[in-house]
């Protein structure tokens, strides 16, 4: 198989005292579309956090490609959740993506590169929407700002797209042309993906990891039936024999048991 | 107008207005693209505890407030970075407490004090010539900082977990911004008053905002809409004989709703014109 890009050994996190993830291990190869899934507080963000350096772990070691994560690191490119949040803001849809080639390290006094300007432009070109470069963010679309928002993540040229749900402010029909774009990506970028969405997930996601404190990992699924299956051990945790097992030592002693 | 300008007084005072409103055109964009305008009024009322101080140990006002302003600033920021969700309350516990031992302090002060009032509204028309040199090094030492970190700004302030995620150093930058704030906010209303300082770092950039498409733009045009309102409302107050500050206020706020109700203008329009190319397409059809 192809290289890994995301390598996550024995990872724990507490939150002010409580532990939010326990024990996690989980590798994500080169191209693969991760989704991860699980109950509300079970975990994803935290593990998104992670991932992009904005939390540190308690024990365990996060990888990526090689290195731990850290800020300004271009093979990776984010999507955040909420695209609403600053809506009058004053920018231009070319501004917001410019923003993905900040680098703190090296500032310019007054304006934007041209190279910086031709890539991001680029970018709103790849997202299909390089006619609104000019305009107010206030006056896109949700769907177009949502586009703005994933060429601010791919002007950095990255190999690893993460995306914290992603959908949950555009309607249905631009959903799926999202999707589409998302599988176009994929051909070239690794993508990791919090979703709620089962039916999207069954056909775009190509594996699925659930999060709920502890995590499952489905690298393949065949019909719906496994994608029902692994639903269900993350949120009803005692269909899922992985999950209770490792739960509960005692029930792992018995199991063990038994099945010797 | 330009007989106006023969008084040395009035000289100065619309020195002081187009130096506060520059300033305030500046940090109030931030203020306000930040969500930062409950924050400045704590810091600004706040800071009365500081003159108080000053007053009641003998130190130099300027020390006094300054010094008071920037470790309220300070906590309140770091308190709206910790918790969240009930920073506004314990914003308006120091608010509220800042004041009150000011007032305390200065009565316990024998001798000759600066009231309520004149921090209240300050007095535009007695500017003495020093402070206006005060008020435009200290603003131009301001500037530098925030033309360096221009873009960390501009990221931050539209989405610091993406500006996170860039390698800004988001945390230290808040610190900044907020220490700034607390600052100019002393600084100007020692010269305009508190009351003038909030409707200035507010006002411009909030009408600025819907008219402009970049944070440089919406800074530039604060400006201009601010000295348009100092400058207006000193000339009012000269022909009406009426308070300087209450008159460069009341002129922004006719301004203000005067932008509202040219938004409602234009978005009736945009109905219209919609509605009626809808029936011309019907017309149409009708033939």
């Amino acid at each position: 198989m192809s290289e890994p890009i995301i390598e996550i050994t024995d990872l724990c996190f507490s939150y002010s005292g409580k532990e939010v993830l326990h024990s996690i291990d989980l590798t994500v190869y080169e191209r693969d579309f991760v989704a991860i899934i699980g109950p509300n507080g079970g975990g994803k963000t935290t593990l998104i956090k992670l991932v992009l350096g904005l939390l540190k772990p308690t024990r365990g070691t996060i990888m990526i490609r090689n290195r731990p994560p850290r800020s300004n690191d271009t093979t990776l490119g984010y999507v955040p959740q909420q695209i609403d949040h600053n809506l009058s803001f004053p920018a231009t849809a070319l501004d917001i993506v410019l923003m993905g080639k900040h680098n703190p390290d090296r500032r310019r006094f007054f304006g934007d590169a041209k190279e910086d300007r031709q890539e991001a432009l680029w970018a709103l070109e790849k997202m299909g929407i390089v006619e609104v470069a000019d305009r107010k963010i206030t006056d896109l679309s949700g769907g177009q700002r949502q586009r703005v928002l994933i060429a601010r993540a791919l002007v950095s040229r990255p190999e690893l797209l993460v995306l914290d749900e992603p959908t949950a402010s555009i309607d249905t029909k631009g959903q799926k042309d999202f999707y589409n774009l998302l599988r176009e990506l994929n051909d070239t970028l690794t993508i990791l993906m919090v979703s709620h969405d089962l039916l999207t997930i069954a056909s775009y996601a190509k594996s699925i990891a659930c999060v709920n404190k502890r995590l499952h990992y489905h690298q393949t699924f065949e019909s719906s039936g496994d994608l029902l299956n692994a639903f269900y051990s993350c949120s009803v945790e005692e269909i899922c024999p992985v999950t209770s097992v490792s739960r509960n030592p005692q029930a792992k002693q018995t199991a063990g048991g038994r099945g010797e | 107008m330009m007989d106006v300008l023969q008084f040395e007084f009035m000289r100065n005072a619309v020195m002081a207005g187009v130096l506060a409103s520059i300033i305030c055109g500046v940090i109030g964009t931030l203020i306000v693209v930040n969500r930062l305008v409950f924050l400045s009024g704590g810091v600004a009322h706040c800071a009365y505890g500081g003159v108080g101080m000053a007053f009641f140990f003998g130190w130099p006002y300027m020390i006094g407030a300054v010094g008071f302003s920037l470790v309220a600033a300070l906590v309140m920021a770091a308190v709206s970075l910790r918790s969240k969700q009930r920073a506004d309350t314990i914003i308006g516990v120091m608010w509220a407490v800042g004041m009150a031992s000011g007032i305390l302090l200065l009565d316990m002060t024998p001798g000759y004090n600066v009231d309520l009032m004149s921090y209240l509204f300050g007095s535009i028309l007695s500017v003495p010539q020093s402070e206006l040199f005060a008020m435009a090094g200290i603003g131009a030492l301001i500037f530098l900082l925030i033309a360096y970190f221009f873009k960390d700004l501009l990221v931050m302030s539209y989405d610091e977990e993406f500006a996170l995620v860039r390698g800004v150093p988001v945390k230290r930058l808040y610190y900044m911004l907020i220490g700034i704030v607390a600052i100019t906010v002393v600084m100007v209303v020692q010269v305009v008053g508190l009351i003038l300082v909030i409707a200035l770092l507010t006002i411009p950039p909030y009408i600025a905002e819907k008219y402009t498409k970049s944070l440089l733009q919406m800074m530039l045009l604060s400006c201009c809409f601010g000295m348009l309102f100092t400058i207006g409302g000193l000339l009012i107050s000269y022909t009406y004989d009426l308070t300087s500050g209450a008159a460069i206020i009341f002129l922004a706020g006719i301004v203000f709703f005067l932008s509202l109700l040219l938004d409602r203008l234009l978005l009736y329009r945009k109905k219209l014109v919609m509605i009626r190319s809808h029936e011309e397409e019907g017309q149409r059809r009708l033939e």
